[in-house]
């Protein structure tokens, strides 16, 4: 009985271990071809850069890096302006996403619910539907175009307030008694909330800035319309993406692995440093909605 | 509601009728109590907010708000070689609807005023004493700390989301569209026309296409949802299963794909795909297949494709939140459904499923309207296409309600009737988000698996 009990869970871990195995190999997939792709020559002498129909490069080379780097496109001033989005973006969200949640969370003032249901109700609506709307806002600031690395961080950042459910969620599970206990001591709100409550904070400030962080790589939509036509603005997204689409572009199918396999790395090493903290936040937020 | 009305208006009355001189001025110079009465700080901020709306809107506000009802009259005209510009219908919308606002904001600021003076005059009577300059200044970081937190979310709120959507809302019944365009042409005021369009089922309506998009939303933000939901949480339970061994490195595998940018994941798998890419290379290498398969041109198969290559984005992230939540659950409520003799798949259905679901209630209900807006997967795979002849207004049969928008207002610069599909995408999402949000048992039963 014993036995084969033991013998049936032998079994049934080594199917379990086997799926594994076959997800895994389905998941990395598509980032172990960017990679080797990267590696293809897109120099017709050497190899051809666009589809192909086998995986592993012929001839391994870094023809695309040097490409990439050899200052032939903006690919640099491309990459240099997605860092500087990313990091004002992530700063000044976080910021903003600690004042609402702070406020919303602690204090208790007329319109507070009124605000909270009007912000719900405004996320209801298609962020793309206002586009043109926006567009507009940041052309009369001379923020289009030329400008369209600032404009696009004021946009981003302006609307961050309304996503202050996850931070909030979080501050509401601070026992309120603490605040009490200070303030009955004489601290103000002001200090309550940047000596006491900001550093019992540490996830969530880490979460809500790894997510604001990591928004601006993945931005085509916007960051194409806002920046149309100026390749000086440009953001990794919208400019190697215009390598994959356009049909005239083919051989560019290469030097668009390259380019992403460098995008990719800084970003995704930094999440797996805080994938505890997105964790955290993510299912934080996951249970109480 | 009467009586919280009276409640409101009753400051303005007894300004009017009971209040001191002071009062009685401020409610045309605003602010002047408060400076007579020594509050500098407040008073002063008040004078300059109406300095500030006067000047507003003789300068700027007033010609905008003026055209409104026509949105302008004067076309622009070519005198010989020289243009002359005419109205811009897009300006007096757009500054029409923020003088609007403005006016509003002034009324509630001249409203402040008058229950401030009020309330000093109370204090007064009373024998009190009125709160100094120094003690209003340090109350916006104490009890009023909430204003001077709230006060630039709430503005940049205002102008880069309510005012938009507000304009928006208001194209949605003009006639703003590739033949009217400002500023070389003045749009107007339309009514329900557009809306009409988009409903009526005849040769010049587009409802069929409409209904179509509109399944097609719905079918994949259902599918999209459901499917990622029960394997992703297969999978956790697969890891999280005993003698499972590496768990970390299995988790580590799948987080990958939250961590890379998703334009770059999902453009690969787009050319993964392709007719020319890997996938058809291989298979026919191989003698599987003699023509490619047309993962992206079949309009069913490049459905089923965006549903499949949806999960290997979707799984991990409900990977990570169900593995959360597993760990909650007691073990000795699975220790004593052991002894009771049952089987995995019994202890699954009745203890896992039935917690899992009460917990992530909202969860499935965020993501499925998520989904319905789910842009980039829909854009950086497939753009909508296949496109189809039978769909109007260049809708293609992979295309969402908000990419069809997309599509309106980029390369069609139809706004309208972008707008009113924007506000059928509202109307949608906040129904589903109603009716379900309600019916949710973690909403109706708080108390419940506590």
């Amino acid at each position: 009985m014993n036995k084969s009990y033991k013998k049936k869970q032998a079994r049934s871990n080594f199917i379990a271990h086997v799926t594994l195995i076959i997800i895994s190999i389905i998941w990395l997939f598509p980032f172990v071809g960017l990679l080797l792709q990267s590696f293809r020559s897109y120099d017709p002498k050497v190899e051809y850069g666009g589809m192909v129909d086998y995986l592993i490069p012929k001839h391994f080379s870094l023809d695309n890096y040097r490409f990439l780097f050899s200052g032939e496109t903006n690919f640099l001033r491309w990459y240099l302006n997605t860092i500087i989005i990313a990091v004002c973006v992530a700063i000044f969200q976080t910021i903003i996403v600690l004042c609402v949640s702070y406020a919303l969370s602690r204090m208790r003032f007329t319109g507070r619910t009124f605000l909270m249901r009007f912000w719900l109700i405004l996320g209801m609506f298609p962020g793309f539907l206002t586009m043109i709307c926006l567009y507009f806002l940041l052309k009369q600031f001379g923020l289009t175009q030329a400008g369209a690395v600032p404009g696009l961080i004021l946009v981003s950042v302006a609307s961050s307030g309304m996503g202050y459910y996850v931070c909030k969620g979080y501050f509401d599970t601070i026992p309120k008694a603490l605040d009490e206990a200070a303030r009955i001591d004489g601290a103000t709100r002001a200090r309550v909330f940047f000596t006491m409550t900001l550093p019992m904070s540490k996830p969530i400030i880490i979460y809500t800035a790894l997510v604001a962080f990591m928004a601006p790589w993945c931005d085509y939509v916007f960051a194409s319309y806002v920046a149309f036509g100026h390749d000086e603005s440009y953001n990794v997204a919208v400019a190697m993406t215009r390598w994959v689409w356009t049909n005239d572009y083919q051989g560019y199918f290469t030097r668009f692995c390259a380019g992403g396999i460098l995008v990719a790395i800084p970003v995704t090493v930094l999440f797996m440093c805080l994938q505890k903290y997105y964790v955290e936040g993510v299912t934080g937020g996951a249970v109480k909605g | 509601m009467g009586d919280s009305i009276g409640k409101v208006l009753s400051p303005i009355g007894g300004a009017i009728t009971k209040g001191d001189w002071k009062t009685k001025v401020s409610i045309i110079i605003l602010g002047f109590g408060q400076l007579l009465r020594g509050q500098i700080l407040k008073g002063l901020t008040f004078l300059a907010l109406e300095a500030a709306f006067i000047w507003y809107m003789v300068g700027f506000g007033g010609k905008y708000v003026s055209k409104l009802s026509t949105l302008g009259t004067v076309a622009t005209q070519k005198v010989g070689r020289k243009t002359v510009y005419g109205d811009n219908s897009f300006l007096i919308l757009l500054f029409g609807v923020l003088t609007v606002f403005v006016i509003l904001a002034f009324i509630l600021v001249w409203y402040l005023n008058i229950k401030d003076n009020m309330e000093a005059e109370r204090l007064i009577k009373a024998g009190k004493r009125l709160p100094s300059n120094k003690e209003v200044f340090a109350s916006l970081f104490d009890n009023n700390f909430d204003k001077t937190l709230l006060a630039l979310p709430v503005l940049g709120i205002f102008i880069f989301t309510v005012l938009p959507i507000v304009f928006m809302i208001c194209v949605a019944f003009t006639n703003y569209d590739k033949n009217h365009q400002a500023p070389t042409n003045l749009f107007t005021w339309v009514g329900f026309q557009n809306f009409q369009k988009l409903l009526s089922f005849g040769s010049s309506g587009i409802g069929r296409t409409f209904v179509q998009v509109l399944a097609w939303t719905l079918i994949w933000a259902f599918f999209a949802t459901f499917i990622d939901y029960f394997l992703g949480l297969a999978v956790a339970i697969l890891i999280n299963k005993k003698g499972v061994k590496y768990k970390k490195l299995w988790r580590t595998i799948l987080v990958l794909t939250i961590a890379v940018p998703q334009f770059v994941s999902l453009l690969y798998i787009m050319k993964l795909f392709a007719n020319d890419g890997l996938i058809n290379g291989y298979l026919m290498k191989w003698g599987w297949i003699d023509s490619p398969i047309q993962f992206w041109v079949d309009p069913m198969l490049a459905r089923i494709t965006i549903i499949v290559v949806n999960i290997w984005i979707g799984i991990p992230y409900m990977m990570l939140i169900a593995t959360g939540l597993l760990m909650n659950i007691p073990e000795d409520l699975y220790e004593s459904a052991r002894i009771d003799g049952a089987t995995g798949w019994q202890m699954f259905k009745s203890i896992t499923l039935p917690y899992i679901l009460f917990v992530t209630g909202p969860f499935l209900l965020t993501q499925f309207t998520n989904n319905l807006n789910n842009f980039n997967v829909i854009y950086l795979l497939t753009q909508g296409r296949p496109l189809s002849v039978k769909m109007a207004e260049n809708a293609g049969n992979t295309d969402l309600l908000v990419t069809w928008l997309y599509k309106m207002t980029v390369n069609d610069t139809n706004y309208s009737m972008a707008a009113v599909i924007g506000i059928m995408v509202f109307i949608i999402t906040a129904v589903v988000s109603l009716v379900v949000y309600n019916a949710l048992p973690s909403v109706k039963d708080e108390e419940g698996f506590q």
